[in-house]
């Protein structure tokens, strides 16, 4: 574990923390972190308890099984309930409510609901079984629409026609302008996104520092990425400078990865809107398959009821994935709502806000509350 | 699904056009698909980063340490992650 020090190193975490309390000056910093992966590594590292409690940080809508409302989870049963179809899904989304259930439930009342690894799963699926009308239920930001993108084109090129994908793609710029927009938010800065900056760059965050004067950093996972990303932000603010800067760049480039980027055009196009869990109806953020890729489109191949439903009074998800309150100070947190039997959906992905804190961020919160320490003076 | 693994590619698979490649994914060799990545020069030895079965970025050796090293705090996510990757249909019959 040669490398794996130097990113835990903690005399070089002491370094950046001496950094950040410099740059904190007598302001408050309220934060950003879009993605998911983040909020982990925050909650599982203890992250808010060694920064200065001037910085705070708040968790984004960067967790793609998060974001599905629960009226396109009961539009995939609804599909995968019709006959002769058999629905392939990421293992993430199988315990994500919906207003009728989950897809699990689905599959324990009948339905042919399969579990795949991989979109090209779910293509061979199609090859095998002919006389199936085999369809992946697409999930995920730029991190994994071009995959669905690439399988598309290749069950077009094998000519592989009782294959659908039903997608519901996001794209990670429109809601964060969306919570930019928000009233109930006072941002500083964002913690950019790591691993779906590999495929759209930083150019697209632009518009952050152009247009709404706030810093943004692109940022990895390990804890002293983090810990570095919040001392770029606050040395831009100590600075006076507002830019897009990059703290992954071993993996992150500008331009991200135009092969990447070639393959989500020439199969999706932008839906004029999608409803996004707790952010509501959002402008052109999520892909659906243009009119070259109708015949593998389920929604056009499939009775898609496409019925809203309101998110259960209790959960306050939509809250949570604006940042407007932490995991712990929703109603039914760790209560009626755990990961075994979740309500919402920040509680079913191990990159929801709720789960990660569920899992690790409790412990070190009630440590340090009981015994007083964690946070330096 | 939004984890990303790393794995390092052990052989290039013939007449695939570049496509496919089979890669040493925590000592079990899978192939994924690297068409993403045909814009690098991607050499047997090297390490990429792997989403749902496909390469998405080519990684150094320390990334690829440091990757899975955070991976295997997650545990049983990672766990999961790695048995769906080995299940994966993406073996032979894909590659035709």
């Amino acid at each position: 574990m040669r490398f794996v020090d130097e990113y835990r190193d903690p005399a070089a975490a002491r370094i950046v923390l001496e950094q950040i309390r410099r740059l904190v000056g007598d302001e408050h910093h309220t934060f950003m972190e879009v993605c998911g992966g983040h909020t982990h590594t925050i909650y599982r590292h203890g992250i808010e308890h060694v920064l200065p409690e001037a910085v705070e940080l708040v968790h984004g809508p960067g967790c793609p099984v998060c974001v599905i409302p629960m009226g396109r989870v009961d539009d995939a049963i609804a599909v995968a309930e019709q006959p002769g179809v058999m629905f392939t899904s990421f293992g993430d989304m199988m315990r994500v409510p919906g207003g009728n259930g989950n897809l699990l439930e689905a599959k324990a009342r009948g339905a042919d609901v399969r579990f795949v690894y991989s979109p090209l799963d779910a293509l061979r699926l199609a090859v095998e079984h002919p006389d199936r009308e085999v369809v992946f239920f697409a999930v995920g930001f730029e991190t994994t629409a071009p995959s669905t993108a690439l399988t598309l084109l290749k069950a077009r090129a094998d000519g592989v026609t009782n294959f659908s994908v039903f997608s519901n793609h996001v794209t990670i710029v429109p809601p964060i302008k969306a919570i930019l927009d928000s009233p109930d938010l006072r941002l500083d800065g964002f913690l950019g996104p790591g691993h779906v900056s590999t495929v759209v760059g930083n150019r697209p965050y632009r518009f952050v520092p152009e247009q709404y004067g706030k810093p943004v950093v692109t940022t990895g996972f390990e804890p002293l990425d983090i810990l570095q990303g919040v001392q770029m932000l606050l040395a831009q603010r100590r600075e006076g400078r507002c830019e897009v800067e990059n703290q992954y760049s071993r993996i992150v480039r500008d331009e991200g990865n135009p092969r990447a980027l070639a393959a989500l055009a020439e199969v999706f196009e932008l839906r004029p809107h999608f409803e996004w869990r707790g952010l509501g109806f959002i402008a052109q953020s999520a892909l659906k398959l243009n009119s070259d890729f109708a015949a593998w489109d389920a929604e056009l191949r499939f009775d898609v009821p496409g019925v809203r439903v309101a998110d259960p009074k209790a959960c306050q998800c939509g809250e949570v994935l604006k940042g407007v309150i932490k995991p712990w100070e929703c109603k039914v947190f760790g209560t009626a709502c755990t990961p075994q039997t979740p309500i919402g959906t920040c509680m079913v992905s191990s990159e929801g806000a709720c789960a990660a804190y569920y899992n690790f961020g409790r412990l070190h919160r009630e440590v340090s509350v009981s015994v007083g320490a964690g946070r330096p003076s | 699904m939004c984890l990303g693994i790393p794995g390092q590619l052990a052989e290039l698979v013939p007449g695939t056009e570049g496509q496919l490649a089979v890669v040493d994914v925590a000592g079990v060799r899978r192939r994924v698909n690297i068409g993403l990545l045909e814009d690098e020069v991607l050499e047997v030895g090297d390490w990429v980063l792997i989403h749902v079965g496909f390469a998405m970025s080519k990684i150094d050796e320390a990334e690829a340490e440091v990757a899975l090293a955070s991976l295997h705090l997650l545990g049983q996510a990672y766990d999961e992650e790695v048995e769906a990757l080995r299940a994966s249909a993406l073996g032979e019959e894909a590659a035709s």
